[in-house]
């Protein structure tokens, strides 16, 4: 039976009531919004890019607190990484939380999201940061949708 | 005639209350198979009614006798099968047109819910009646299916799509109601109980303002319909529409109900078999009303099972189930109201049936996630119905709904339940 702990870790509760890079990025030359239309949670991500490189990405909007805390790490784990490297980071998260083998090591702080697993119903709250960076990354005009 | 359909189901109100004068609520419990299972290792607790209800057994009997034993095409075979099939469809429409009381079965249209006949009032009456700068009026809180095929039908008809606003409480301002019914507006839709907010509209007094502009009114009634009597014929509205699967019937399967002298009028909805006389390439004659606007093989079984349901509830009698329902609402709004950092969304004077509620720091999607692994089954979301959230100013909230078979020992639970969620976000 999947425990209410191993889902409100306390590092996912710190972080949805208090996200960090939580602002609009003036100096964003990349942006996207998700939505999840289930339930109403709404996230933009800006990104700041120097050629290839990820310099600065932050978040605002609304959501639970897997979707807060998932995109407030999220920022935190992608500042000086490159495209590729974030893709494969998404990658690899979305193995983690939809429970499939992955190398969890590599995703340092970020493994703390195990837990969703459990929770089929949460992966969607857990990824709509990820997915509106893939988004951003590709240019995207129209928000994107986890439905 | 309407007086003798109706009297058995008077008498047998008041036979119940005479006799019982409480709600056994354990005898209805039983009659429920789904209810009797764990979740998450915690008795099932389902307060998830406005979405849909769950099933008696006496409906899913109807259901597999049908394709047990008399599944056939209706209207058209000459049969022994297809007779059975044909006659127990048609007393389905008979029942549907006791229990709200329409004058004649004709005004009563199967189709597959809520949604499609409000679609279908959309693009038949509404296509015929609204042109360009004419207007629709509805109010802030309806459902996106009592919001959407209106704003498509002003889209394609450049019409106008106008809100009646709400007040704090999530009541309909009837004076503000009242002034929008202008010359141009050609129909009003409303909700007869919010599935948002609970809100019971005072359907007699809109009515009568519109009648007295000459203007039709189109009653959403799915969450209505489940939880207290609704006469149409003392509403005196002009469309009426409900769905079987939340007045603990099938899925696919829903009312439209019309006053005759529209619905003769009304072009058809879908073209096809059933809803035609005579076909030929050169003219087709349509068939009759209820046919015409019933194209194809229709879903026979839903209406069969809807009819198991119906009976179900007026065995039980629709004025105890309101009561029960009430106290239930009643009880449940006092205690998560003493919950810490909980704010209740929907206070209206006239409530029925729906809880829907905040807390403070905490999402209603986590709300839902704690209650589940308790057992409990809420809803957590914008309920169809943005525009109501975004009149309080939220994304969403958390909500429990009440059907037949729950109890004062559920909501308690509820409560419990809600305390964890307080210990889990502190």
């Amino acid at each position: 039976m999947p425990d209410l702990r191993d889902l409100y870790q306390e590092l996912i509760l710190e972080h949805s009531k208090a996200p960090r890079n939580y602002r609009e990025l003036r100096e964003a030359d990349h942006k996207a919004e998700g939505y999840n239309p289930l339930c109403g949670d709404h996230f933009t991500v800006f990104l700041h890019m120097e050629g290839d490189t990820i310099r600065d990405v932050t978040f605002q909007g609304s959501g639970c607190a897997i979707s807060k805390a998932s995109a407030s790490m999220m920022t935190q784990s992608l500042k000086g990484k490159t495209r590729a490297e974030a893709e494969e980071l998404f990658e690899r998260f979305h193995k983690l939380v939809t429970g499939q083998s992955g190398d969890q090591a590599e995703l340092g702080k970020l493994a703390v999201f195990a837990g969703v697993s459990e929770f089929p119903t949460r992966v969607k709250c857990a990824t709509l940061a990820w997915h509106t960076l893939e988004a951003a990354l590709e240019g995207k005009q129209d928000a994107v949708s986890t439905e | 005639m309407t007086t003798l359909a109706r009297s058995p189901l008077q008498a047998g109100r008041a036979t119940v209350n005479e006799i019982e004068p409480s709600f056994d609520v354990e005898k209805v419990r039983a009659d429920f198979p789904i209810l009797h299972q764990q979740a998450h290792g915690h008795p099932l607790i389902y307060l998830d009614n406005a979405a849909t209800s769950q099933k008696p057994k006496a409906v899913i009997d109807a259901i597999v006798q049908y394709y047990e034993h008399y599944n056939a095409n209706i209207h058209r075979g000459v049969h022994y099968l297809s007779e059975r099939a044909t006659a127990q469809y048609e007393a389905a429409r008979k029942t549907v047109q006791r229990f709200i009381n329409a004058s004649r079965p004709a005004e009563i249209i199967f189709l597959r819910g809520t949604t499609e006949a409000i679609n279908l009032v959309a693009q038949t009456y509404g296509r015929v009646h609204v042109g360009a700068g004419d207007e629709v009026l509805i109010t802030t809180m309806e459902h996106h299916s009592n919001i959407v095929p209106w704003q498509m039908l002003c889209e394609e008809k450049r019409a106008k799509l106008r809100v009646a606003p709400i007040n704090d409480a999530g009541e309909l301002i009837l004076d503000e109601f009242e002034k929008l019914l202008a010359p141009r507006t050609k129909i009003v839709a409303v909700g007869h109980v919010s599935n948002a907010l609970g809100t019971v509209n005072p359907i007699a007094a809109i009515v009568k303002m519109a009648h007295a502009r000459n203007i039709p009114v189109l009653v959403d009634g799915a969450q209505a319909v489940p939880r207290m009597p609704v006469d149409v014929q003392q509403l005196d509205c002009d469309f009426y529409t409900f769905s079987g699967h939340k007045t603990y019937g099938p899925t696919g399967i829903g009312v439209l109900y019309g006053k005759l002298p529209l619905l003769e009028a009304m072009p058809p909805y879908q073209g096809g078999g059933e809803m035609i006389s005579s076909v030929s390439f050169e003219k087709t004659v349509y068939n009759k009303v209820p046919h015409k606007f019933e194209a194809g093989t229709p879903d026979i079984s839903g209406p069969i099972g809807l009819r198991a349901a119906i009976e179900y509830l007026e065995a039980l009698g629709m004025e105890n189930i309101a009561r029960h329902e009430h106290d239930l609402l009643n009880y449940a709004t006092e205690k998560v109201s003493t919950i810490p950092g909980v704010r209740i969304i929907g206070t209206a004077k006239e409530k029925d049936g729906v809880l829907s509620f905040v807390m403070e720091g905490v999402h209603p999607h986590d709300i839902g996630t704690i209650l589940d692994q308790e057992g409990i089954a809420i809803r957590t979301g914008h309920h169809c119905a943005q525009p109501v959230m975004a009149r309080f100013g939220l994304d969403a909230t958390a909500r429990a709904s009440f059907g037949v078979y729950n109890t004062m020992e559920e909501v308690e639970a509820l409560v419990r339940g809600l305390k964890k969620v307080r210990e889990v976000f502190g």
